[in-house]
């Protein structure tokens, strides 16, 4: 190893065995890092929610595809919507750097309603095409269809529960610095949900369309 | 919520748990429930006789020091070995005498269930626990950290994995399990050809063990990561260090794949989804190939951590510095990535064709290379070194001896041809048995004769050690030897019958193995009862019995609950070592107070609701799914409304600590 | 790596707010995200529901690319990845990450599909005629 590693810890030429001083590891100075692996770890659920639905992307067993089934507009409001929530989430962050708090809590207010309305499209396009026959029963292109989709729609709403729940913490004890972390781990969770919509958008409803 | 499609009674209450899904008519499992009625009862009266409630709830359920969970999973692993263990002597019991017109005591819709639970029970609750065991209790003090970096997490994870644990056991007396083999493969675990509550337990008793295990492994990364003790760069890690730090990287790729895998199971099994039904466009095959890609990396979740303490345990007795560190470090990175790219030689026989079947039989075989180069370096730490034949370095020994011949049974299944003659054969099993027996289980076991010391401040008695030593590694080979035979002979696994008898004598010997490893089991438990009766004389002192190369030694054994008084600062890859021999002089002064997390009693709560969720599932008692479900939930919620999670360890505490500690030093000598 | 140095970083300032490593976006950035990902989203909308490109393939293959480049622009304004992020292991998390999706992706992908061509070939005209014969 390099020679500078050594140097802190050398006392009179001869290595030192203790730190002179308690080492101050800020609380939850691991947070930020172990929840970024835990959604690296959730990615990969994703995967193989991915990897089904390409598998049987074409197993429609007589029943209707992506052509007869996925209205783009609607996805398109609906990725509008969690993009409109990503940027405001954003700005709650900015607001939070500055110690604003009720401004703070604005924000998310304005996102956790964009993440609502998202929820709401959605659960009304799974009405759409159950009240059409499309159930996830019928065919494995459907079941593989509904779980990836709604697997992100169930983790939107896991977000909103958290962010419900921050907003009362934030609100009765202020932006602490153990509020500021949860609000900066939820807000990575959020943009995370984001890049997975990428790919069901991308991958489940555009390449659907076309072929 | 879709029910399926059963005439089996339903009530809104008790969901589909009637009295008839207790097993009354099966006498060995009234007898067995009989048998853990009262030995239960015996438990809790000595527990509550010895007003012990309030110190296990206190000093161990809910405390957060990852070596107190440590130890805790190690106990629950040895436990569930002893179930896992009963499971295997009644399959061998069963096909030493199930021949020709004799069936056998075994009905085969209880064998299917025995050899179904023992797989899963061996894997999850044993080899798991005792894995992450000895990680957790070892890593941190390792890397001269205070503790994890998420403490309440390992608790809450241990829990989990406990939970988990109960909810398998419950199939014993309640309802029944899976008759699927471990990996309840569909289209035998739909719902089709599996109705009752059997693979549904499967389901969820690995649904909530996996939780905890995801978290503990995020934990473990983020601890060897943010956590080490300054100087502590990567390739200053101890080796075991390294290996937990590729498994748990592992754990964090690999789990979350079987999480996703059994999600869709149930999904086909409660909601008539078709991802792996024969009909409307499902593929079981995708089963198979998901929980493959979640199950090879298993297997080296399982073994890295094996490695580990063979390089540690080699290094200390041959008093040499390890061989070849750095290709040690390589070999457990390549392994890891590699472990995830072998999968399909699970089922070579699939019909995936050549060009598939050739590359993943390539990659298999490329696996080999740098766990061969592990073994040589091994080997070469010996080379000229001053061996101790201590316990540990005995099992070590043998490790090597036998996971090379099980290493290389495994190349030969590595050649999709030669699969196609043994897949699905005893072959098979002889050749895994060979790999966990002698790899991790004796790795196990390697660990614990090695860091009990550490970990309970007395030696593990060398006597009782040795005799189970022996009666295990010759039991080994008499049970799995004459398996190699079999499968080259062309029998096939999970047999609860034979019409051969010329077969039969092989299976006797096989039992007659098991019973072998039965007495090598009582020797150890033995090895436990008179190392505690006879703690004072194997009492160690020094904190370092072995004359050890790494930072746990250290220590005091046990270590105090802060682990370390001071931060230790490291200059080397021994660092323990290379402090011995500068002559380093244990601090007597200048301590500071100490940050610690508070205990907390939410992992148990958390885990037991996920039990009752869990049952509630298994049994479509739908009511009492939504009510743990929602306290789940709204239990961890509540949790984050406290914000009062740590306290300090005053300076007149840690003084007095480390007071009494040197002063048994002085009058010791 | 040289946690050595993390380490004493984090020894010389004490306060419980000390987050030097964590992201910190600005609203110049996240507006720039915003924009650009509002660009990369309308992008392969309009060209599937205009059909613009006849040619099915291509089509596909442009907006796999555009969805890669928008997952890159959400990682570097929203998520505030860059490679000295926690010492580097954020970016090595990831890299893993994407290394162990493509593999069960690909891998699934591939796997199955050998499989189905192998054990359930479709069928033939000559195969049908054989069947019927």
């Amino acid at each position: 190893m390099n020679a500078e590693t050594y140097e802190p810890y050398m006392r009179g030429g001869r290595p030192i065995y203790h730190l002179p001083e308690e080492p101050h590891h800020p609380d939850g100075h691991s947070t930020m890092l172990g929840f970024w692996i835990y959604l690296m770890s959730d990615c990969l659920i994703f995967a193989v929610l991915f990897a089904t639905y390409a598998v049987s992307s074409h197993s429609f067993a007589g029943g209707p595809g992506p052509h007869e089934l996925f209205e783009l507009p609607l996805v398109a409001l609906n990725t509008a919507m969690l993009l409109f929530s990503s940027i405001t989430y954003g700005f709650a962050m900015l607001v939070m750097d500055q110690g604003k708090k009720g401004a703070t809590l604005a924000w998310l207010g304005v996102t956790a309603l964009f993440g609502l309305s998202f929820l709401g499209i959605e659960l009304y396009e799974f009405h759409t095409l159950i009240t059409e026959g499309a159930t996830p029963e019928s065919s494995a292109f459907l079941s593989a269809f509904f779980t990836l989709v709604g697997t992100h729609g169930l983790h939107v709403t896991f977000g909103l529960i958290w962010m419900a729940t921050l907003m009362v913490q934030v609100s009765s004890r202020g932006l602490i610095a153990a509020n500021k972390r949860r609000l900066m781990c939820l807000s990575m969770f959020w943009h995370f949900l984001d890049v997975v919509w990428i790919g069901v958008f991308t991958f489940v409803y555009l390449m659907g369309s076309i072929q | 919520m879709m029910m399926s499609p059963q005439t089996a009674p339903f009530s809104p209450i008790f969901g589909r748990l009637t009295l008839d899904s207790l097993p009354l008519h099966e006498p060995i499992v009234v007898v067995t429930f009989i048998m853990v009625i009262i030995g239960g009862i015996g438990v809790v009266g000595a527990i509550t006789y010895f007003k012990a409630w309030g110190m296990l709830w206190r000093d161990w359920f809910t405390s957060v020091d990852h070596k107190k969970i440590g130890v805790m999973y190690i106990v629950l692993g040895l436990i569930m070995f002893l179930r896992g263990f009963t499971d295997a002597m009644m399959m061998r019991a069963q096909q030493a005498i199930s021949f020709g017109s004799n069936e056998g005591y075994l009905p085969p819709d209880h064998y299917n269930q025995i050899f179904t639970a023992h797989g899963v029970i061996m894997i999850f609750f044993v080899a798991m626990p005792l894995v992450a065991g000895l990680m957790n209790y070892v890593v941190p003090l390792q890397i001269g950290a205070r503790d994890v970096s998420f403490p309440m997490l390992n608790n809450f994870s241990f829990w989990m994995t406990a939970a988990g644990a109960v909810i398998t056991m419950i199939s014993l007396f309640v309802g029944n399990y899976a008759r699927t083999g471990w990996l309840a493969m569909p289209p035998l675990s739909g719902i089709g050809a599996s109705p009752d509550v059997g693979v549904d337990y499967y389901i969820w008793g690995l649904q909530v063990a996996g939780v905890g295990t995801l978290l503990a492994g995020v934990n473990l990364v983020a601890t060897i990561l943010k956590m080490r003790a300054p100087g502590m760069t990567l390739m200053k890690m101890p080796i075991f260090t390294w290996s937990a730090l590729c498994t748990n990287i592992l754990i964090v790729a690999a789990f979350p794949v079987l999480t996703a895998v059994l999600a869709l199971l149930s999904l086909d099994r409660y909601a008539d989804t078709h991802f792996f039904t024969s009909t409307l466009g499902g593929n079981p095959m995708m089963y198979v190939n998901l929980i493959w890609i979640w199950g090879h990396p298993e297997v080296y979740i399982l073994i890295l951590p094996a490695f580990g303490v063979f390089s540690e345990v080699v290094a200390t007795f041959s008093r040499k510095r390890l061989f070849g560190y750095s290709s040690m470090v390589y070999a457990l990175v390549v392994i890891t990535i590699l472990a995830y790219l072998v999968w399909l030689h699970h089922f070579f026989t699939m019909g995936s064709g050549a060009n598939v079947n050739a590359f993943f039989g390539i990659t298999t075989m490329i696996i080999s290379i740098p766990t061969g180069a592990k073994i040589f370096n091994w080997l070469f730490t010996m080379y000229r070194g001053r061996i101790n034949f201590e316990l540990p370095m005995m099992w070590t020994v043998a490790f090597m001896l036998t996971f090379v011949i099980g290493g290389m049974t495994g190349v030969l299944l590595a050649v999709p041809p030669a699969d196609f003659v043994l897949h699905n054969s005893l072959f098979l099993v002889a050749h895994f048995h060979n790999v966990i027996i002698g790899g991790v289980l004796f790795g196990m076991f390697a660990g614990i004769n090695y860091w009990w010391p550490k970990a309970f401040g007395f030696k593990l008695d060398t006597k009782w050690g040795k005799r189970s030593f022996w009666l295990w590694v010759s039991g080994f080979y008499f049970a799995f030897m004459p398996l190699y035979a079999l499968g080259l002979m062309g029998v096939t696994r999970r047999l609860q019958h034979f019409d051969d008898p010329s077969l039969q004598p092989f299976f006797i010997v096989a039992a007659f193995g098991a019973m072998l490893i039965a007495l090598g089991i009582a020797a150890m438990g033995m090895q436990f009862y008179v190392s505690i009766r006879n703690r004072e004389q194997l009492r160690d002192l020094t904190g370092d019995p072995w004359g050890a190369r790494t930072l746990e030694w250290s220590t005091s054994s046990p270590p105090p609950d802060y682990n370390f008084a001071m931060t230790p600062v490291v200059h080397d890859n021994d660092a323990w070592w290379d402090m011995k021999q500068n002559g380093y002089q244990r601090p007597d002064s200048g301590f500071q107070p100490i940050h610690m997390p508070k205990n907390t009693g939410i992992g148990v709560i958390l885990a037991g609701f996920s039990v009752a969720f869990g049952f509630a599932m298994v049994w479509h008692i739908w009511w009492l799914a939504a009510i743990s479900l929602a306290s789940i939930i709204g239990g961890a919620i509540f949790h984050t409304f406290n914000y009062d999670r740590d306290f300090f360890i005053p300076e007149e505490e840690v003084i007095r600590v480390e007071g009494q500690r040197n002063a048994a030093l002085v009058e010791q000598g | 790596m040289n946690s050595a140095q993390s380490h004493s970083a984090a020894e010389s300032s004490h306060g419980h707010d000390h987050h030097e490593e964590t992201p910190h976006g600005s609203l110049k950035g996240y507006l720039i995200g915003f924009v650009l990902s509002v660009v990369l989203t309308a992008i392969p909308f309009s060209l599937v529901m205009t059909g613009a490109i006849s040619d099915a393939s291509a089509t596909a293959v442009i907006i796999l690319g555009i969805a890669v480049v928008q997952i890159l622009v959400h990682m570097i304004y929203f998520l505030h990845m860059n490679v000295k992020l926690e010492n580097g292991w954020s970016m090595m998390a990831l890299i893993f990450t994407v290394i162990f999706v493509f593999i069960t992706l690909a891998g699934s992908i591939w796997v199955m599909h050998n499989m189905n061509a192998n054990m359930m070939p479709q069928m033939t005209q000559q195969a049908m005629a054989n069947m019927s014969g």
